[in-house]
């Protein structure tokens, strides 16, 4: 089944899927929304990491995944603690007026 | 012997007073800074009495001082006939002006530190007479300028004094660059800096080495002994207190280039074109101060003239090979020129600091032992014979007579002046009424018994010390001119000296104004001390000061380097405001970047053909 579907398919969906993430992190100014984009930039690259691995028959592109996966666990879990409590102290969620550090 | 008893006792007493001094009463420091000099002179006469018939002289050697290579300098102390008359000019002036000091700084401020800084003095004056090396004189004779300059500046809230006592240590510098090149160049030839090495050595040296160690040596001469053109520091250095004017700057350390030609007389007489020098600048300072002596109107700075006038005579005997006669007048010249300072002292503390000639006049019933001390001085300065200053001065003008008639004439016309400048000042100060409104009151015993002492040694010093007899042994012997003629010329010009300034003050006391009308000009040449200030001021003093603000300051400084260190800071910077643009806290552009950064990798990759291998 895997002969019909090309190998170049996955990979362009991949970067399709990275680009939008890419456009969603450069253009969007919702917090949330740029986060969800970061996540999608993961998942692309788990994508072509799973698409390598079976090609070339090797574990190892599966393990990065399940890292990959587990990172974005991980700041999944911070990132919206730390959103949410931006937005306590501010109101908003737009991510240009959460620029005070720079100050 | 002991020698370093002599020196060492008032450098204790400096350092207790220096250190202590302000926690103790005044009689204790008194005793302290006034016990170590006279514990000093008497350290003076045992050594004298110690050594017999003075013939042979002590060296003693303590420690090796500098060692390097082939330089090996000693402190090491000498004594010989030479530094035995110096020894006691040195302590016994010390002691009684130490002891007058008592009763004139009685009022003053800063009691303690005035009688810290005599004893360093003292103790650097010895250590210049005492050294047996060129470096240890050296040390002493810096070491003496540092107390000048410290008691110049006594009054140091008071902006003239301070400004007097920079101008000694400046002009001072001038002359000691001369003496550090003679010091430089004898060690050059003749590899060594202690005098017995070096005078042995001296007499088989080249002329020309010999007249230019001895010009440089004159050079540091001129600088200390205040000589032309050198001397404009001295007459403004009467800005300190009184006793110090009579001891530093009269009495001792003026002397002290007069001492050091005196002690190098081996270069010096193997060296005529440099006798011949220092002849000339004696005789024409000599010649220059006395005039200006004539025309002021300060007490002081009459009796400073005077004395830059005096070492020009002693001078003269130097350069005319009578190192004794130099000697000799320099002894008498300790004993009445340090009166005339002390009785000036206690005629200024009587008049509670008035210090003009033209508001004193009549004092002669209100302070009489001041009075006749200062009488003994004014005999004695005046060449009145059998009076100690006749004596010397005679030698030196004979030895000037065989030296060069011209050079004799001279001195005695200077001769002339000086009994007039010191009896115009004595006429002007004790005769006539009283032009001033201060209450005159006699100084305390404490003061006129120094005074007393003085003039008992100006009156019979000259015949009671036959100094030039005793030196004669030392000095190589010099034709005796024998001309009772040139006496009798010598002393009338002291006698017309003194009558005519009876007749210009006295008898008709308008004659000096209507001469000063008539002769304007020379009398406000003299008057403005032939404008010597000025004309170094305008010539070295002026340039100096605005070629280093132009060019040292504003230039090399201000310009080429903080230029050269500010210019690699402000480039920094500006590239630095260029990089700013690229840190700006947005992290969206930061991931903009990344993105061109990848999107330019990729194309790369693709026009190089993948990953390099």
């Amino acid at each position: 089944m895997m002969n019909a579907v090309p190998i170049s398919w996955f990979l362009t969906l991949s970067a399709i899927l990275f680009a939008l993430g890419v456009a969603g992190f450069l253009f969007r100014r919702n917090i949330i929304t740029v986060f969800m984009s970061i996540e999608l930039m993961l998942n692309a690259v788990n994508l072509s990491f799973v698409t390598f691995s079976y090609q070339h028959k090797e574990v190892s592109g599966h393990l990065f995944t399940f890292f990959v996966m587990v990172v974005a666990a991980a700041e999944a879990a911070v990132g919206l603690a730390i959103i949410l409590t931006v937005f306590k102290g501010r109101s908003t969620l737009n991510i240009d007026d959460v620029n005070s550090m720079k100050h | 012997m002991q020698l370093w008893l002599i020196p060492i006792l008032p450098l204790a007493g400096f350092l207790i007073n220096g250190i202590f001094g302000r926690r103790f009463s005044k009689s204790l420091v008194n005793t302290v800074a006034i016990g170590s000099v006279v514990l000093s002179f008497l350290w003076v006469l045992k050594t004298i009495f110690a050594m017999g018939d003075l013939n042979t002289s002590i060296e003693e050697h303590y420690f090796t001082w500098i060692q390097s290579g082939t330089i090996d300098i000693g402190c090491d102390f000498l004594v010989d006939r030479l530094t035995i008359v110096m020894l006691l000019v040195v302590t016994g002036i010390g002691s009684l002006i130490h002891v007058y000091s008592i009763g004139y700084m009685s009022h003053e401020g800063g009691y303690y530190r005035f009688f810290a800084y005599m004893n360093l003095f003292m103790f650097f004056m010895l250590v210049l007479v005492l050294g047996a090396n060129f470096l240890l004189l050296f040390v002493g004779w810096e070491g003496v300028g540092l107390c000048s300059y410290l008691l110049i500046g006594f009054y140091f809230d008071k902006k003239f004094a301070t400004d007097a006592g920079n101008k000694a240590f400046i002009v001072n510098r001038i002359g000691d660059f001369g003496f550090s090149l003679a010091m430089f160049y004898i060690f050059k030839n003749f590899g060594s800096l202690d005098f017995d090495k070096v005078f042995h050595q001296a007499a088989s040296a080249p002329e020309w080495v010999l007249t230019t160690i001895g010009l440089l040596l004159m050079v540091g001469a001129c600088g200390k002994s205040a000589q032309i053109p050198l001397y404009v520091w001295l007459p403004d250095a009467m800005a300190g207190p009184t006793p110090v004017s009579a001891l530093i700057h009269a009495a001792t350390m003026v002397t002290a280039g007069v001492y050091m030609t005196a002690r190098s007389w081996v270069i010096f007489t193997h060296a005529p074109g440099a006798m011949d020098v220092i002849a000339i600048v004696g005789i024409l300072t000599a010649f220059l101060a006395a005039t200006i002596g004539l025309a002021q109107n300060d007490i002081k700075k009459v009796f400073a003239y005077s004395t830059v006038s005096q070492l020009g005579y002693m001078f003269v005997g130097i350069g005319s090979g009578a190192f004794s006669a130099g000697i000799y007048h320099l002894v008498t010249h300790a004993f009445f020129k340090a009166l005339l300072f002390l009785g000036a002292g206690s005629v200024i503390h009587a008049l509670s600091g008035e210090q003009d000639l033209r508001n004193m006049g009549g004092l002669r019933k209100k302070i009489p032992i001041t009075f006749w001390t200062m009488v003994c001085a004014w005999v004695a300065i005046s060449g009145v014979p059998p009076f100690s200053g006749f004596f010397s001065k005679d030698a030196i003008l004979l030895a000037a007579y065989q030296h060069s008639p011209a050079i004799y004439w001279i001195g005695v016309v200077t001769a002339g002046m000086t009994a007039f400048y010191v009896s115009r000042a004595m006429f002007m100060t004790f005769f006539g009424s009283y032009r001033g409104t201060a209450h005159a009151h006699e100084s305390p015993a404490v003061m006129w018994v120094p005074l007393a002492v003085l003039a008992a040694l100006s009156l019979v010093g000259g015949w009671l010390f036959p100094i030039q007899a005793f030196l004669k042994a030392m000095f190589p012997a010099i034709e005796e001119a024998g001309n009772p003629m040139l006496m009798y010329i010598s002393v009338l010009a002291g006698f017309g000296g003194i009558g005519l300034a009876y007749l210009m003050y006295l008898r008709k006391p308008g004659m000096a104004d209507s001469l000063a009308q008539t002769f304007k000009a020379p009398y406000q040449l003299i008057y403005n001390k032939y404008f010597v200030d000025e004309i170094y001021s305008a010539t070295v003093v002026r340039p100096l000061i605005g070629g280093s603000r132009m060019v040292l300051w504003k230039g090399v400084d201000a310009g080429l380097i903080d230029g050269i260190v500010n210019g690699v800071g402000a480039r920094c910077r500006d590239v630095g405001s260029v990089l700013r643009l690229l840190q700006s806290g947005n992290i969206r552009s930061y991931a903009t970047w990344v993105l061109f950064g990848s999107v330019a990798l990729l194309v790369a990759m693709g026009l190089l053909g993948g990953l390099p291998r």
